[in-house]
């Protein structure tokens, strides 16, 4: 088992994002996992997925949060992407009325070929024109899980917040003004017609966010873990698996949701010596 | 598209993406383009319907199941557990995006019928595969290969593994001839007979190869991702996107450009031209196949042919214990043949195919006009097939375009491994293994003779 990861109640819940291209999925991970924004994100380079942590009750829930690398930007995003993802965010951007139908392809693709019961969030993210906010951010613990730069990200996924103490449900929210309008001048794609389709599409979670002020964040992850099968992902018993880490206990539940019986006889070749790289940043 | 690349890759293969993931941590500008909308190559698995339109040109059965709970390969292979090309995977990190488990057995043909190959002095001894006189002489022969240390003459036996070759060794310990069988190819996995008039190194390092990578997990030594073998390219793509790796699908190749000194100068895709300063890529962009070649050059000659079949089966295979997965190896000598039929089978153990179906891929060097009736030994060991693909395939640095090699019919990757090493000193002019991964002395330079 997982070594040094003690009270690992956490339930990992694998999470992609979608979208076409620079409609800032990055900046809204970043905002989730740091409470940071970066005005001129360049495209991301160097995580392999960000992590961060939720309560939900009783139970911590620990997003991996999965970039799409830029593979996006030319239709060749490999399905490896979203294999066993438990929860997908689909995003457009409503300057952009194009990007609302990529949103919808990925919809659709996800449905027939991803998890089936994979949740699925339409996230309408508003571009923030200059509207400054009195965003009161709380930066304490933004380093740790941004990784633009190639060179710091070698090792292994960007941890944000590994220590249990740094669940941030209690993360001071934005005091923003509904300032997050600004983007509404340029609208091109009515909140109407994107709501109607997440119904129409089968019951779509569908929210409004902003990764500038912050404003919905936090509610979309959250809402995203309330309707998560979080009882069938918990990690099984110990002895069930044997060498299961965490991640490999949540896709082997993941797999059992997808209905492949995925029993018995998993490898984790990183066991033995190659894990300490790993475990050496938290 | 108007930037300058330092590389340009094409197609989507293992051995390309590996490349392209490994030259994308290093720092390198890659671009990395397929003509087909799907990662993998020759190295894809394809669900139902793209296997059917692939080989058929028809929809799939019904019968079979739902599309997306199948992946099937076009190449079999399975990963050594301890072998270099596992090294690989743990030392780029890829293994965070993959998941991995053991096949359940590896078996061999003796005599008829097939057995597990036992892998050390004490499975030796309870294996199916020999006589009572044979288990003990067998038994001594490992206990020899077990004991050997380099610096103690006292475990060498008087043998020299520099001088004498492997038939030397045979004859010490004594062994017939459908032991060495065993032993030199379901276990050292030498593809022919030639091994044995060389120096035996090589030979000993591929057995403690095999036996280690036995030892790490337990049932066999081979290891296989979940979702099939597609998702190995699929995972070093997204290494080298990570890394700034520019991936491009659905291009068409048109033209490998160069200069007037032939040297490469860029390719063009949809008519436009992309410059980089080299070229990687699989042999079907650079005329493979073609009887001109590529304008008018041959820069791909063909060797050898494999002749796949990729069986579906509603059964295990016979005679495994109703194993989940397995290999089975048939030495050539058993069956009369110059090179050994390889049979590698997968499961929904490992979601790849439809609950209760079995898919078995029979494959061999094709050495007669008729290689469909080559593979027969093959398919007899099968039991009913519901469906039989059959895939006849090809295998096949001044000019700064690096060409990888196909995929040969070993059932392991350790070709692939060294494949990527090689492409990779030539293409920086550097030892692969010096920054990246430890060579061992397993992996002696002698495994250059390993490709058909």
């Amino acid at each position: 088992m997982a070594d040094s990861e003690a009270p690992a109640k956490a339930v990992q819940v694998k999470l992609v994002l979608l979208g076409e291209a620079a409609v800032g999925k990055s900046s809204l991970v970043l905002r989730f996992v740091s409470n940071d924004f970066n005005e001129n994100n360049s495209p991301t380079i160097g995580a392999a997925f960000l992590t961060q942590k939720c309560r939900l009750e009783d139970k911590v829930i620990k997003f991996e949060i999965w970039d799409t690398a830029g593979q996006e930007r030319f239709h060749s995003l490999a399905p490896m992407y979203y294999r066993n993802a438990a929860a997908a965010v689909v995003v457009y951007d409503i300057t952009k009325a194009s990007s609302l139908e990529k949103a919808k392809a990925w919809v659709n693709e996800l449905q027939r070929q991803a998890n089936p019961n994979i949740v699925i969030a339409l996230l309408d993210l508003i571009t923030d024109g200059a509207v400054s906010t009195t965003a009161g951010v709380a930066d304490s613990q933004t380093e740790a899980a941004a990784a633009p730069g190639a060179e710091g990200a070698d090792e292994s996924a960007q941890d944000g917040q590994e220590p249990l103490d740094d669940v941030t449900e209690a993360q001071p929210e934005t005091t923003t003004t509904p300032a997050a309008a600004s983007g509404e001048s340029l609208r091109q794609v009515t909140r109407e017609e994107a709501e109607a389709y997440a119904k129409e599409a089968g019951g779509l979670l569908f929210f409004e966010a902003s990764a500038k002020t912050g404003k919905g964040v936090q509610e979309l992850f959250t809402e995203i873990a309330k309707n998560l099968p979080i009882e069938s992902m918990m990690p099984k018993t110990p002895g069930a698996g044997g060498a299961a880490s965490g991640t490999a206990a949540n896709r082997r539940a993941a797999a059992a949701q997808a209905g492949n019986a995925g029993s018995g006889n998993k490898v984790n070749l990183t066991e033995g010596g190659a894990n300490k790289a790993r475990g050496g940043c938290c | 598209m108007d930037e300058e690349y330092d590389v340009i890759v094409l197609g989507t293969g293992l051995t390309e993406c590996m490349l392209s993931g490994l030259l994308s941590v290093e720092g390198k500008k890659v671009l990395h383009m397929d003509r087909e909308d799907y990662y993998g190559g020759a190295s894809a698995s394809l669900n139902l319907t793209q296997l059917y339109k692939k080989f058929r040109d028809s929809p799939a059965p019904e019968s079979l199941g739902r599309d997306r709970d199948y992946a099937v390969d076009l190449i079999p292979k399975f990963i050594l557990a301890s072998g270099q090309f596992t090294q690989m995977l743990v030392k780029t990190d890829v293994t965070r995006y993959l998941e991995f488990k053991q096949i359940a057995g590896s078996y061999v043909l003796r005599d008829g019928k097939i057995a597990k190959v036992p892998s050390n002095e004490r499975e030796a001894v309870t294996s199916s595969l020999m006589g009572f006189f044979e288990k003990n002489r067998a038994r001594k022969f490992f206990m020899f290969l077990q004991g050997w240390k380099d610096d103690d003459p006292s475990t060498h036996q008087g043998i020299d593994m520099d001088k004498n070759t492997m038939t030397d060794i045979y004859k010490k310990f004594g062994l017939e001839a459908g032991t060495q069988d065993f032993i030199g190819h379901a276990m050292a996995l030498h593809l022919d007979d030639s091994y044995k008039t060389k120096p035996a190194w090589d030979t000993y390092d591929r057995i403690i190869l095999y036996t280690s990578s036995m030892a790490r997990y337990g049932k066999s030594p081979y290891i296989y991702p979940m979702y099939g073998l597609g998702e190995l390219p699929q995972a070093f793509a997204r290494l080298s996107a990570i890394y700034g790796g520019t991936y491009m699908l659905a291009k068409p190749i048109e033209k490998i450009v160069t200069d007037d000194e032939g040297k490469f100068v860029g390719v063009t895709s949809e008519g436009e031209t992309v410059k980089a300063k080299m070229v990687i890529g699989d042999p079907s962009y650079f005329g493979a196949g073609s009887e001109e070649g590529q304008d008018g050059k041959i820069r791909v000659v063909e060797e050898k042919k494999v002749v796949r079949a990729i069986c579906i089966l509603k059964h295990p295979v016979p005679g495994t214990d109703d194993a989940d997965s397995c290999q089975i190896i048939i030495p050539q000598n058993q069956v009369g043949r110059k090179n050994d039929i390889y049979i590698a089978a997968v499961s929904h153990a490992h979601a790849v195919c439809a609950p209760n179906v079995y898919v078995a891929i029979v494959s061999t060097i094709v050495e007669t006009s008729v290689p469909e009736r080559e593979i027969l030994p093959g398919l007899q060991l099968l039991g009913t097939i519901v469906d039989n693909l059959y895939t006849p395939v090809s295998s096949g640095q001044q000019d700064n375009i690096f060409i990888t090699r196909s995929y040969d019919a070993t059932t392991h990757f350790e070709t692939v491994a060294e494949d990527v090493a090689d492409v990779w000193e030539r293409v920086t002019a550097s030892h692969f293994l010096s920054g990246h991964i430890t060579r061992t002395h397993l992996l002696n330079p002698t495994l250059s003779c390993f490709v058909p």
